[in-house]
């Protein structure tokens, strides 16, 4: 019974979600169990993290049916991450967006829908199965349409096409590779498929399917070749939408990449380690060079989502403990990071008026404490020390020096470098050159909420920084479970309802 | 049977496919539309096609009769088909949003952000 902690993060954003709409219309009413959602769920987040941390792999299953049969529910040290991560960062986008997101939006669900996004993400994170993980990435998608559509105007309209199509493609083919599979090996169940692939001949035959897979998430994760709806969509949408998605989304793909490759087609068994390594590489470097071309703030940093997903990417085709853990502890510094850089993002154009570089300017002398602001969350995605990113770079270069992967080195390096020269780009036409002539824009005052969002996010950042020790830690952990599922296996086979 | 089946599952993802490929916004949500059938379509050849023995459960038995078709593909495919149904609804009305705000049936111009 104590186990149903695992239900809780589900539970919370879809009640909040109910009690939201309720109050359809109503704009004070909305921000206030919005807010208060978000806070639950980071609580609920948290104590199933310590949980799992205290007590290993917790597993439901729901509707009392026995495994493989049942709807599946398990929390590993990786899911348990995932969601704590989740939660930090939908409560800074919530507060962010009580002052952010204009009423008109407010009042037509922009908080349902926010929490009905975090249900489909969270679900994803926790389900046990592959069907059921299709159904929670359409509940995400599904309300990310919907967030995407109504929150900017004509242009995010138009550019939500692209984003549409892609993703429902990236579905469509998922739901080829899980009817493929079941075909094949007669089970969805990730800890039953688990075994059953493990049998003689199986992993070889059931190659297509992981292809498959690798194209479905791969589009839902931004990789090379097909990330090109990313930067296409995301800076049409709103600021506190866009935070969100640039967060979240992306890395639910990452997760199930992970999940998929390690779990069910271990890249050492398949001989798939190779195709990874250059996707990776050629995910890091044409994401990174794309955004050195751009002059926008939200353009630059939707290509450089991309080639964060590349060195993730990097960390799970490595394959080993070291990387795979070191994979985890750059998801996570990435989702607080990125979402922050956005959050940022849309503070600066409401200082500047606008997020054309060309006409921002002088925020140095009459922002400073934007400039800190933005200084923080950029310098850690360019790996400075003492941030997180520095040491997200640091294992994951150790853990490919250790397998002598000299190439995937050197182009992480290359990156790491270029995406310095992108946030100092920023930072030199936003923040250091002087205003440029008045062109028309009024910019307008911070407001609280906002500020604090940003800056609290900020602070996490930095905390994941000098306590790298005790998360690194927890990732190598989190690996540990990975690469040797046996715990999974048998929490998830053995649970009874 | 199963060729017939999985010659007909080809045959929509090709026409599918090729409806999102023609540059056109109508054609491209009818091309979705008809993609998800295709899924679905191939669920059900992949779960095994058996004639006449449905799933049931003799009275006093614990599991269906031997040789009975698998149930289970067609509660996944009853759950996709509902998904579906609903993104495609939403899929509609979006193509017709943005068909207005776009203000033509080319996909050109809705390519959103260009770098």
């Amino acid at each position: 019974m104590s186990d149903s902690i695992v239900v809780a993060p589900i539970l919370i954003p879809l009640l909040t979600a109910i009690a939201g709409s309720l109050g359809w219309g109503r704009a004070r009413f909305q921000c206030t169990i919005g807010v208060a959602g978000a806070l639950a769920l980071l609580v609920a987040a948290v104590a199933l993290f310590v949980r799992v941390h205290d007590t290993g792999v917790l597993a439901i299953q729901v509707g009392n049916w026995p495994a493989p049969y049942g709807i599946t529910l398990v929390a590993d040290l990786l899911s348990a991450l995932m969601l704590v991560v989740t939660a930090v960062v939908g409560l800074a986008v919530a507060a962010y967006a009580t002052t952010e997101i204009d009423d008109r939006s407010l009042a037509a669900g922009f908080f349902p829908f926010f929490h009905v996004l975090l249900l489909g993400v969270c679900g994803a994170f926790l389900t046990g199965d592959l069907f059921n993980l299709y159904v929670w990435f359409e509940v995400m998608l599904l309300a990310s349409f919907v967030l995407l559509a109504s929150g900017g105007g004509r242009r995010a309209l138009t550019s939500s096409v692209t984003y549409v199509t892609l993703n429902l493609l990236a579905s469509v083919f998922f739901l080829t590779a899980v009817g493929v599979l079941y075909g094949e090996v007669g089970s969805l169940n990730l800890a039953d498929l688990a075994g059953k692939l493990r049998t003689p001949g199986a992993l070889e035959a059931s190659r297509p399917v992981a292809m498959l897979l690798l194209v479905a998430f791969g589009i839902k994760a931004g990789l090379f070749p097909v990330f090109f709806w990313l930067p296409a969509s995301y800076p049409t949408a709103g600021f506190a939408v866009s935070a969100l998605f640039a967060g979240l989304l992306t890395k639910v793909g990452v997760y199930a990449l992970i999940r998929v490759f390690t779990l069910l087609f271990p890249l050492s068994e398949t001989g798939l380690a190779p195709l990874f390594l250059a996707v990776a590489a050629a995910t890091m470097a044409s994401g990174v060079l794309a955004a050195a071309s751009q002059g926008h703030v939200r353009r630059i940093l939707s290509f450089h989502i991309v080639s964060q997903i590349g060195y993730m990417m990097m960390g799970l085709a490595l394959a080993t403990p070291l990387a795979l853990a070191s994979a985890i502890f750059y998801v996570l510094h990435h989702i607080v990071t990125k979402t922050n850089l956005f959050l940022v993002s849309g503070l600066i154009e409401r200082a500047g008026g606008g997020e054309e570089l060309a006409r921002l300017g002088g925020f140095g002398a009459r922002r400073a404490g934007l400039a800190v602001l933005f200084a923080i969350p950029a310098l850690s995605l360019a790996g400075m020390p003492p941030l997180s990113g520095f040491f997200a770079k640091l294992f994951l270069i150790r853990a490919a020096l250790d397998v002598e992967a000299f190439v995937s080195v050197a182009v992480a390096l290359g990156v790491g470098l270029l995406t310095l020269f992108s946030m100092t780009k920023i930072w030199n036409q936003a923040f250091w050159k002087p205003a440029p002539e008045a062109h028309g824009a009024q910019p307008r005052s911070l407001r609280g909420a906002a500020v604090g969002a940003s800056a609290a996010l900020a602070v996490v950042t930095v905390a994941l920084g000098l306590g790298a020790e005790a998360l690194w830690s927890v990732s190598q952990s989190a690996a540990q479970q990975l690469l040797d599922p046996s715990d999974y296996l048998r929490t998830v086979l053995e649970s009874r309802p | 049977m199963t060729v017939v089946i999985a010659c007909a599952v080809g045959v929509v993802y090709a026409v599918s496919l090729l409806l999102l490929l023609r540059g056109s916004l109508w054609q491209l949500l009818l091309g979705l539309a008809l993609l998800s059938h295709g899924a679905n379509l191939l669920i059900f050849a992949g779960g095994g096609l058996v004639l006449g023995s449905p799933p049931l459960v003799a009275e006093g038995a614990v599991g269906p009769m031997a040789g009975s078709v698998d149930p289970l593909p067609q509660a996944l495919i009853l759950t996709a088909i509902v998904i579906a149904f609903a993104v495609l609804a939403f899929a509609l009305v979006l193509g017709l949003c943005a068909g207005e705000a776009g203000g033509t049936d080319d996909l050109e111009p809705y390519g959103g952000e260009r770098g």
